[in-house]
């Protein structure tokens, strides 16, 4: 038994509330080691890690290799076409030789939901998803909750809207799993048709007027809007997407309230938030970044380490 | 495996169930080179082989009118022999393929090639050939040249015919022929990139949600058209509750339509998925249990006819794929009756319901002759133990695939042996 009770970090939907704690607090403990001089500590000392990435993640990719190197570990990184997932291929092949070169930790990014599941099946090393398509990407979402306790104190008791288009965000479902289970509320805020359908069971709220939830809530975490999804019907146009949503300077100084702004980046500036509000004090975007390089080492700490002096 | 039958067998103690008449009788039976010679009191014969079939119902072989052999084009998933010792070890003595094949039966050539090359195989199949050439939805195929050359039905499978006009067209046209119009009842844009029924466990899972509303509004059309043509449409594969709500009320409206559910769609639900199994994952998807339950009860008030398996082999390769990539389908031949009759039996449903569904009502939709066991007709026969309580486990493929969500799951009653002329099938 490792320090956490599964093996692998899949999702938060089934990561205890302890675990998820314990992920933050050891995050808290390694961002101590990166205000250090030398930012580096030799705990994963002879342990292979892989970078898969099935897709273009250059800020997650880059956060996890940072997170790797400071931990010493000996770093890998796999770029699979995009093409060879448009066909369906590669996972099959790529999970025998992953298993054939004796991978201590696989840490996946991959555009269909359900693959991190999938692979962790049928390797013996450890997995970390740093994204499966629009299931979770559970790295994310505990940075986002690291951020929110290095800014409130705590987490239990906030109100914490998740703004933008819910349907083809790779990060909500995670926050929303991983808020729910630390006690916050959570409000979504969005176009009605980008709400999934049945997303009140995992116990949230929908509220698509963005003025009353700014009014209620204690920070935002808004979504990049793609703008591939404008002009194809979905969205109507930037303009009526900002007056309906966008976190606009004007928006916010007519609440006259604090608020934290969150954003899991990238961010289209000038589409879901203006520039002003991103680079204002209200904003913790760059902290969310360093937190990320943090929680990432917990992570990885906290999964092979303690597995090592576990004897595995 | 397939063996020759002796040419003396008597089946002993049986009771023999007529669906056609729905009676029963105990009785013997006599087979003579694959003919069945007496029915009732049976000499005692030296040479002849003797089957207990005491507490097991004999009934007619069954007919399965959705199934996939994927010949020509992708012999590599199924072949016409590989499909009919399939529907051997499921019981099925009859069986309709669908036209989807490559190149897609859309001409009489493609339907008197099935035809002939399945003359030997140990059951009759039947062809069905496309509505529109090439299953593109744009232009009428010979449908009364491929009805003359043999096939039974026209659909375009899997491709539903989207353009409203054309599928008016077809329902005009078809009536001259008698055959019915199956239409896979799917609007494309409403289906839009699911993968699994849209509901509250497609979005925890992430994976795009293929709603229940883009089979019913399709199913909607399709009545609406039947009724205003005239025309005969079959609806494949009703999944959903809306679905049964609607053909309950066009029935009623004494239109000509009938319907077919699956086994799969009856007894496994969106739940299959949690995993993110591939074997379940098919088209339409599999629902919700209010879903089964509707269609459950559609069967059993008459509003769905009969029960059909859409067996549809793929290779381990493709269903090995990722879950948005790995293609749609599931086989079912080999576990259709047990399934069927498992969950239908706990619903209340006798063993010889399960067995109109699979018999009588399929033959009635695709005008097959409604014979029952009759002295002097060929042997086509099931021996049924109702009770018999068994596990599904991959010997009991004998598909040339082996993509099936329900290995491991429990049944109660078994088709014994199936009895296809002069050819025998054992389990």
């Amino acid at each position: 038994m490792g320090a956490l009770q599964n093996r692998h970090l899949i999702g938060l939907e089934h990561t205890p509330a302890e675990d998820i704690q314990k992920l933050i607090d050891t995050g808290f403990t390694f961002r101590e080691v990166l205000e250090r001089p030398i930012k580096k500590v030799p705990s994963l000392t002879g342990i292979n890690v892989v970078n898969l990435f099935f897709e273009n993640s250059t800020r997650t990719r880059i956060s996890f290799e940072l997170a790797e190197k400071r931990l010493s570990a000996d770093v890998t990184n796999f770029s699979a076409s995009s093409s060879s997932v448009a066909k369906g291929e590669g996972l099959k092949d790529t999970i025998q030789n992953i298993h054939a070169m004796k991978m201590d930790c696989v840490v996946m990014r991959h555009p269909v939901p359900g693959s991190c599941l999938q692979l962790s099946r049928f390797v013996d090393a450890v997995v970390v998803n740093a994204g499966d398509g629009t299931h979770e990407h559970p790295t994310q979402a505990l940075l986002d909750m690291m951020s929110i306790q290095e800014k409130f104190g705590k987490i239990k008791g906030l109100n914490i809207a998740i703004v933008g288009d819910i349907c083809h965000s790779r990060v909500a479902l995670s926050n929303i799993h991983g808020l729910i289970k630390m006690g916050a509320s959570v409000t979504l805020c969005g176009p009605p048709h980008l709400i999934p359908v049945g997303i009140e069971d995992l116990g949230v709220e929908v509220n698509h007027n963005i003025d009353e939830v700014i009014e209620w809530a204690d920070a935002l975490n808004i979504l990049r809007i793609q703008r591939e999804r404008m002009g194809i019907g979905i969205i109507p146009s930037v303009r009526e997407y900002r007056d309906f949503f966008g976190i606009t300077e004007e928006r916010l100084r007519n609440h006259k309230k604090e608020i934290v702004i969150m954003h899991p980046g990238p961010m289209n500036r000038g589409v879901e938030i203006d520039s002003s509000i991103a680079d204002g004090d209200q904003a913790i975007i760059l902290d969310q970044v360093l937190n990320g390089v943090a929680v990432r080492m917990s992570i990885l700490y906290l999964l092979l380490a303690q597995e090592e002096e576990g004897g595995h | 495996m397939i063996s020759k039958l002796p040419a003396s067998l008597i089946l002993e103690g049986g009771n023999l169930y007529d669906p056609f008449s729905d009676t029963s009788v105990k009785a013997n039976l006599l087979i003579h080179n694959g003919v069945i010679k007496q029915i009732g009191k049976v000499k005692p014969d030296k040479l002849a082989k003797v089957i207990d079939c005491t507490n097991k119902i004999i009934t007619p072989g069954f007919i399965d009118i959705h199934a996939h052999f994927r010949e020509p084009g992708r012999e590599d998933k199924e072949t016409l022999e590989t499909g009919a010792l399939a529907a051997m070890a499921g019981g099925f003595t009859t069986v309709c393929v669908m036209p989807n094949t490559d190149p897609p039966l859309d001409n009489p050539e493609s339907i008197r090639y099935i035809i002939e090359k399945s003359a030997d195989l140990p059951i009759t199949i039947h062809p069905i050939g496309t509505i529109t050439l090439g299953q593109k939805g744009e232009e009428l195929a010979e449908i009364g040249e491929m009805v003359a050359a043999g096939a039974v039905a026209v659909s375009d499978d899997g491709l539903p015919v989207q353009n409203g006009q054309v599928f008016r067209y077809a329902l005009e046209y078809a009536q001259k022929y008698n055959i019915p119009v199956i239409n896979h009842a799917e609007d494309i844009p409403l289906r839009n990139d699911g993968v699994m029924n849209e509901s509250a466990f497609s979005t925890r899972l992430g994976l795009p949600g293929n709603p229940d509303i883009s089979e019913s509004v399709m199913v909607f059309r399709d009545l609406e058209l039947a009724d205003y043509t005239g025309g005969r449409i079959h609806v494949p594969h009703v999944s959903t509750k809306r679905s049964v709500e609607l053909i309950r009320r066009y029935k009623a409206k004494n239109i000509q339509v009938t319907a077919e559910v699956t086994p799969h769609h009856i007894g496994l639900t969106q739940e299959a998925l949690r995993e993110y199994d591939t074997h379940a994952k098919v088209a339409p998807p599999l629902r919700t249990k209010t879903d089964t339950e509707a269609l459950i009860e559609g069967l059993l008030d008459g509003t769905i006819d009969c029960i059909a398996t859409d067996h549809a082999p793929h290779t381990i390769e493709e269903k090995e794929m990722n879950f948005i990539h790995a293609p749609c389908g599931m086989i079912g031949l080999e576990s259709a009756f047990a399934l069927s009759h498992t969950v239908l039996r706990q619903a209340g449903a006798s063993t010889e319901k399960v067995i109109q569904w699979l018999t009588s009502k399929p033959a009635r939709i695709m005008n097959f002759p409604l014979n029952g066991i009759e002295e002097n007709s060929p042997a086509n026969l099931n021996i049924i133990d109702p009770e018999e309580e068994w596990e599904f486990k991959p010997e009991h493929i004998h598909s040339r695939s082996k993509n099936s969500p329900m290995l491991g799951m429990k049944f109660k009653g078994r088709i014994q042996q199936t009895i296809s002329g002069k050819k025998s099938f054992k389990s």
